[in-house]
């Protein structure tokens, strides 16, 4: 605590020292002294989390740029040559074609899901409630890459729990992760059982947000449960849902986890994903160079996506200070 | 006449009032039974891991009956996972790697937020915004690059190399919502402070630390999640056991070619998931509240 004060002073005379010596202390310059110590010691403050940025996120991502543009034993420049490359090879159109289906599946039914939940929420009161909410955070909490292990046990080939079921009711065993349809269907299917409850969360506080007397000016004007829900509820959330929509498809766009440890991506790449595709190039084969430009494939999305999450943020600040 | 008149109007309000009741009272109820049928459905996995890991490896193998109850429950796999010396040193490096990871990232989150809230310098704006969009960034952008520049510092396979690197996954989310906790703290409270003679870091520990903790607890459960079940960084830079944490060490050590020890794998499932959901039930509220602060709060 006091090196840090002696830290500050030291800034702060630093300053001082750098100033024209103005003899007298007029009140206006020490109220300016004042002003630049104080941004001074605000920048020190921030400094570990700018260094942070800059060295590990904003370093980085120009070295992904220049790394994707070597060859595979990263020494001589290629160009756009792994981004061509890449375009033209089947595999990785494919994965283009499975992290969008991935991404956009998972996050409608994430989204609808939650709503239902969050309105099945809404109705129970208070005290319940929580122990409701929590129950259904469950898979939430449960660290993915671990929950996902579990999942993978019950579509085991040879002792799955599910084909265990389906048989007593008479059906075929289905080979879950084997054929590639179904396994994409069982990579969605987790990354919504994992997701849900974050959704259900964001919309169930939103939920709370939306002011009693709206609802009971609607009911005076004689609106229905489904009116009510169209016209007051959804447009009230409606800047909620944008923003959380956003963010999981940001998230779910970058999945690993599931993918990489329910089907490493197969069978035959019918379930790769940027990032499970991007590991296996550029860590497990060892073409770092190509890794990243197949992870950098991710970042037009992103920015895009990334836009709007912020926009609606700000909008969403600028109403309510408003 | 006017008593008639009164007394039908009553008896509809009555009618109608009942009506809205028990209309009140079957969305309760449907509620409740919508609700039970996902909570069944959402607890299947943890459900199961439980069962298979009181299983014994022969149980397994035999492969009869139903895989969702267990004929002779046994703590066989846990006592053998809690004297098995890897997983003692995964779970020691879990614990090491999170303790330093989430006090790291609380006290640069806590100090950028209250600078950036309240004192604020040249370009104080754009740095939230980028911290903002940090946090958009997901792990699986820029794994590749930081290999090399793991590499490249020596830390490839060592377990520092993720305390060097879980903070940035963790630090903008809990600045993030700090800046949000801090503008919302009066500003006569440190103008008055100010005036008392006290210095920014006194301001800072005295008056928004204590008034800001729920919202500290909420950045501190987020960076205790987010570097206790990373799962890519860990994957892509360990690779012997002595380094690994719980999330590859279970899958590495576990998994040996095609034999799965199943019993093994979900006790130790269990018990790598106990610490978080431990701290879940004491402190959801708070983690709830400030996650979605972070969006409704802006």
């Amino acid at each position: 605590m006091e090196g840090w004060d002696g830290m500050a002073d030291g800034s702060a005379a630093a300053i001082g020292m750098a100033a024209p010596l103005s003899g007298e202390k007029s009140p206006a310059t020490s109220m300016r002294r004042l002003a630049r110590r104080k941004s001074t010691i605000a920048f020190v403050m921030c400094l570990p989390l700018i260094l942070l940025i800059v060295g590990f996120v904003i370093y980085p991502a120009f070295y992904a740029l220049w790394l994707s543009m070597l060859n595979k034993k990263m020494t001589t420049f290629v160009g756009l040559g792994n981004f061509a490359f890449l375009l033209k090879r089947h595999t990785f159109q494919l994965v283009i074609f499975q992290s969008c289906l991935f991404a956009v599946t998972a996050v409608v039914l994430k989204a609808f899901i939650g709503i239902i939940l969050a309105h099945l929420m809404h109705n129970i009161p208070g005290t319940n409630q929580k122990i409701w909410r929590g129950l259904l955070l469950v898979p939430w909490v449960i660290p993915l890459a671990l929950s996902t292990l579990t999942w993978w046990w019950m579509f085991d080939p040879s002792y799955s729990a599910f084909n265990w079921i389906l048989n007593q009711f008479g059906f075929e065993n289905v080979p879950w992760l084997g054929v590639g349809g179904i396994a994409r269907a069982c990579t969605i299917a987790v990354n919504v059982w994992f997701g849900t409850p974050f959704f259900m969360i964001m919309y169930l506080a939103a939920l709370k947000s939306v002011p009693e007397q709206l609802y009971e000016a609607a009911a005076i004007d004689g609106a229905g449960a489904m009116q009510k829900l169209f016209f007051v509820t959804l447009p009230m959330m409606r800047n909620i849902i944008a923003i959380t929509v956003l963010f999981s498809l940001i998230v779910t766009f970058a999945e690993f986890d599931i993918v990489r440890i329910l089907t490493a991506g197969g069978p035959q790449d019918m379930t790769h994903v940027f990032a499970t595709y991007a590991f296996q190039v550029g860590i497990q084969s060892g073409d770092i160079p190509l890794g990243a430009g197949v992870s950098l494939f991710m970042f037009p999305i992103l920015a895009v996506s990334a836009f709007f999450v912020l926009r609606g943020v700000t909008q969403r600040t600028k109403d309510i200070a408003a | 006449m006017s008593a008639t008149t009164m007394g039908t109007a009553a008896s509809r309000a009555a009618v109608h009032k009942t009506s809205l009741h028990r209309q009140r009272l079957w969305a309760l109820w449907g509620s409740y039974i919508a609700l039970a049928v996902f909570v069944v459905i959402f607890l299947v996995p943890p459900f199961y891991t439980l069962i298979t890991s009181l299983k014994s490896s022969a149980e397994i193998s035999a492969q009869t009956g139903s895989p969702w109850l267990v004929k002779n429950p046994t703590f066989e796999n846990f006592w053998y996972l809690l004297t098995y010396p890897n997983f003692q040193t995964y779970y020691i490096n879990s614990v090491i790697v999170t303790i330093l990871t989430v006090t790291v990232s609380m006290v640069i989150s806590v100090l950028a937020a209250f600078s950036l809230s309240r004192m604020g310098f040249w370009g104080s704006h754009v740095l939230s915004t980028g911290v903002f969009l940090t946090y958009l960034i997901p792990p699986s952008l820029l794994f590749i690059p930081l290999f090399q520049i793991v590499g490249s510092i020596g830390l490839i396979n060592s377990v520092w190399s993720l305390v060097l690197l879980y903070p940035t996954l963790a630090v903008p989310f809990c600045t993030w919502i700090m800046i949000g906790y801090f503008s919302s703290i009066p500003r006569e409270l440190d103008e008055a402070a100010l005036i008392d003679g006290a210095s920014y870091l006194q301001i800072l520990t005295k008056i928004f630390i204590p008034v800001a903790m729920p919202g500290i607890i909420a950045a501190t459960i987020f960076a205790f999640t987010v570097a206790w079940g990373a799962f890519l960084y860990p994957l892509a830079y360990l690779y012997t056991s002595n380094q690994m944490v719980l999330t590859v060490g279970i899958i590495s050590d576990l998994i040996r070619g095609d034999v799965f020890q199943w019993g093994k794998i979900m006790a130790a499932c269990l018990l790598a998931s106990l610490p978080p959901i431990v701290i879940y039930a004491f402190l959801m509220d708070y983690y709830v509240a400030g996650l979605t602060a972070g969006a409704t709060k802006g």
